[in-house]
């Protein structure tokens, strides 16, 4: 699949769909990022690789604002997610300011992180419905659409107790899709699965790439999905981007002894 | 001992006085229950004084004896701010929520922070605000770990009501006092022993009603998780390649 | 080559200070507190006695809802009221651990016959308010020619059986808190029950037990202000006298109020940090 037009929807005149600047965040005494700066085009796949520990997860979890970054600045879709105009410079937002940036984000978790009150259809409906404004028909429409594109149609009514891993990941992805999010981040969401439930949500994942509407940025061990699917592959490690590019030259010809042997280490099993 | 049975009028008063402990019950858990959820989740506030506010009142809530923070409420109160005595089922039921909130805020956060923190974060990803998360996630999750507790809760809280007795209420325990005087003049028996057996069963038995109760609600809870039949038989449909067989 | 980040990360091996682990029979840290808790109970037990309330003639100031001055005289008798109570609770609370631990014996007993009313006493016991046992207590003695005790006597009584009761339910929890697998290999290293007993299940139920006794004992200076209902001179009834002869019942009840938590949120606490370290002994 080749890189599309950067995609106007998305992000207005051209703009990155994602920007990160100078951003830090540490744990304790731990720097998990380091002045971290990063352009994802709209509509762009990213997939970012990296030995555990190395912090890629959390680049996602402080661009879904489930962390806060100590320093720098983001932008998506054109609008700074944490910082507001103020006069000629920047202040820290308000937490409304954020929430509408935050509309254009969504997630999905390596834990899936189902409601496991509700049943799958209503998983869906329930952020169209209490956030979006949509009426509860509309919802309820659009949610089995969704399910149906997932091959999900038949457990609308059944609970995440009831579905297998690779059945609640796939309501996962399309819970997080009824928000029609500009941004999708998937934080190595076949990690939990066994490996023959992978296949599924895998093909999942191409489809929704294969549209072209949402920008994507996964964390994952798959390569073979990488080299298929991304436009750029970052490689990650201690806080830094090791190297950037795409597939064939990340994953099959790497110029960093780092993305090498983080390379290796993965094959030898 | 003639009998275990008391004179029909005297279970007559008896059950007056049911009457009156299970009114003051009903008040007490109904305020108890909103202090509860109310303090529970302030305790976890991210303002400071919200917080602070909290752990005060749940610290001297679960602290203070209940029998001196009824004689505070019903007795010094009202002439401490100059009101009327209002009805002493209305303060003895105040009384008793004060107290049942501290301890039910306690559960209450507990049963908060049990919660997955992944599903916190599944609600902020798809743009939640704070009271939807609370409303429509973490509370519904909540009420399964809460419901428990919350039934001996309200079991401690049946206990307490007996103490309105000692504030001139004539409920179950003031009505057993009463018939206990009655037999001394009737001389009907100087078995104290029968009076109060009788008191003490019908506390039991509404003890085992609450306890019915709340399994009931914990078994409507977990209907909940237990979601419908599949809709169509997945087998029939279209194989679509590389999803399904 | 990225070194992965260990579980040490930032420190070497040589900074991670090794301490052998200690039971906690053994830690000063958990022995002293409780040898400072029994030293108060037997000061308790042995010096504090009842006595009446005597205070000097003081009168309080008609009109107003709430006299400072007056408040503050009657602390010294809030203070004497608070030891009576902290008496009775430590000696109905020793009552109501002994006799638990017997009423648990028989709720574990394996045969039927005994098991069954045991369960139903405590059972019972547990679900009925404290006050109408005390009642039943006070008109059980008054009516009887043989039975005779002080007021103290069947204060420390009434709370000791009720007491016993939760904390039979405590002990059970503890015991049966200890994995059966130590059960089991007790048996295949062919231990007799005494040393099964003594050296294996009670050190690894008490550390279980001893916070919900805690909670229980605090629970049971919560209940013993009821004391006045048999005459005790303690907090409660002190409050009481003091609003009959002077007919001023906010400044009594509101200083018994703060007096009151002034012991038992300490207590409260001290319980916690006993849990919160006995706790970690047995990650």
């Amino acid at each position: 699949m080749s890189a599309p037009e950067p995609n106007p929807d998305i992000s207005p005149k051209g703009a990155a769909a994602v920007r990160m600047r100078g951003v830090d965040k540490a744990f304790g005494s731990n720097a998990v990022l380091r002045e971290l700066d990063l352009d994802v085009e709209p509509g762009e796949r990213v997939v970012i690789i990296g030995p555990s520990g190395s912090g890629k997860t959390t680049i996602l979890r402080v661009i879904m604002t489930l962390e806060r970054p100590d320093a720098g600045t983001i932008e998506v879709g054109g609008r700074h997610l944490y910082h507001e105009a103020h006069g000629s410079g920047l202040k820290p937002a308000h937490e409304k300011h954020i929430r509408s940036v935050r509309s254009d984000i969504g997630m999905v978790f390596q834990h899936f992180n189902l409601f496991p009150h509700m049943t799958a259809l209503e998983n869906i409906m329930l952020a169209p419905v209490k956030v979006h404004g949509r009426s509860r028909d509309e919802a309820r429409a659009r949610g089995m659409e969704l399910l149906d594109s997932v091959g999900l149609a038949h457990a609308a009514n059944q609970t995440p107790g009831q579905l297998s891993g690779g059945q609640k990941q796939r309501v996962a992805i399309a819970r997080s899709l009824a928000t029609e999010p500009k941004v999708m981040l998937f934080d190595e969401v076949t990690s939990a699965l066994d490996p023959e439930l992978v296949g599924e949500v895998l093909t999942v994942l191409r489809d929704i790439a294969e549209e072209g509407r949402s920008t994507m940025m996964l964390v994952t061990h798959e390569m073979g999905f990488a080299r298929d699917v991304a436009d750029k592959v970052l490689m990650f490690d201690a806080g830094q981007v090791v190297e950037a590019g795409p597939p064939s030259q990340v994953l099959d010809d790497p110029q960093e002894e780092r993305t090498r042997s983080f390379l290796g280490a993965v094959r030898e099993h | 001992m003639d009998s275990w049975l008391l004179a029909p009028h005297q279970y007559e008063l008896l059950a007056d006085g049911a009457w009156i402990t299970i009114q003051i019950l009903v008040y007490a858990f109904i305020l108890g229950v909103l202090l509860s959820l109310a303090v529970g989740v302030a305790r976890l506030s991210d303002r400071q004084w919200v917080r602070g506010l909290a752990f005060g009142y749940v610290e001297i809530a679960r602290g203070i004896s209940s029998i001196i923070l009824l004689f505070i409420i019903a007795i010094a109160v009202p002439i401490l701010f100059d009101v009327n005595q209002a009805s002493l089922v209305v303060l003895g039921s105040v009384a008793l929520g004060l107290n049942m909130g501290g301890y039910g805020a306690e559960i209450v956060r507990g049963s908060i922070q049990a919660i997955p923190r992944g599903q916190t974060e599944a609600s902020i990803a798809l743009n939640l605000s704070p009271t939807q998360r609370l409303r429509h996630v973490v509370l519904p999750q909540a009420m399964r770990i809460i419901l428990p507790p919350m039934g001996n809760l309200t079991i401690e809280i049946l206990k307490g009501t007996a103490l309105v007795s000692l504030i001139g209420l004539t409920d179950i325990m003031a009505a057993t006092r009463t018939i206990r005087n009655q037999r001394l003049v009737d001389a009907s028996g100087a078995d104290v022993t029968v009076v109060f057996v009788n008191a003490l069963v019908i506390y039991f038995v509404l003890a085992q009603i609450i306890n019915g109760l709340f399994r009931l609600a914990e078994w409507r809870l977990e209907k909940r998780y237990q979601g419908g039949e599949a809709e169509v038989e997945a087998a029939t449909r279209e194989p679509i390649p590389g999803l399904t067989k | 080559m990225s070194t992965p980040q260990t579980l040490t990360a930032g420190r070497s091996a040589q900074e991670v200070p090794y301490r052998p682990h200690r039971a906690w029979y053994r830690r000063l840290d958990v022995l002293v507190p409780i040898a400072l808790i029994a030293l108060g109970y037997l000061f308790l037990i042995v010096a504090v006695e009842e006595r009446s309330f005597f205070r000097t003639r003081l009168t309080a100031k008609g009109g107003e809802n709430f006299d400072w001055m007056y408040f503050w005289h009657l602390v010294p008798l809030m203070w004497q009221g608070l030891q009576v109570l902290a008496k009775a609770t430590v000696l109905g609370f020793t009552l109501a651990a002994v006799l638990g631990f017997l009423l648990a014996l028989g709720r574990r007993s394996a045969r039927r016959a005994i098991r069954w009313p045991f369960a139903a006493f405590i059972e019972f016991i547990r679900s009925t308010p404290l006050l109408v046992q005390l009642f039943f207590a006070q008109a059980f003695v008054r009516a009887s020619d043989t039975v005779s005790l002080s007021p103290i006597n069947i204060l420390v009584l009434v709370l000791g059986v009720h007491y016993a009761t939760y904390c039979s339910e405590g002990y059970r929890a503890g015991i049966n808190s200890v994995p059966p697998g130590q059960w089991e290999a007790a048996t295949a290293l062919n231990l007799g029950p005494v040393t099964t007993w003594t050296r294996v299940i009670i050190p690894q139920a008490v550390p279980n037990v001893l916070p919900a006794l805690g909670n229980y004992l605090v629970a049971a200076f919560k209940d013993a202000p009821l004391g006045y209902i048999v005459a005790v001179p303690e907090l409660l009834f002190f409050a009481n006298t003091v609003r009959g002869n002077d007919f001023r019942p906010t400044e009594p009840y509101i200083l018994a109020g703060i007096g009151f938590l002034l012991v038992s949120i300490p207590a409260a606490w001290a319980v916690r940090r006993l849990e919160r370290k006995i706790a970690y002994e047995r990650t």
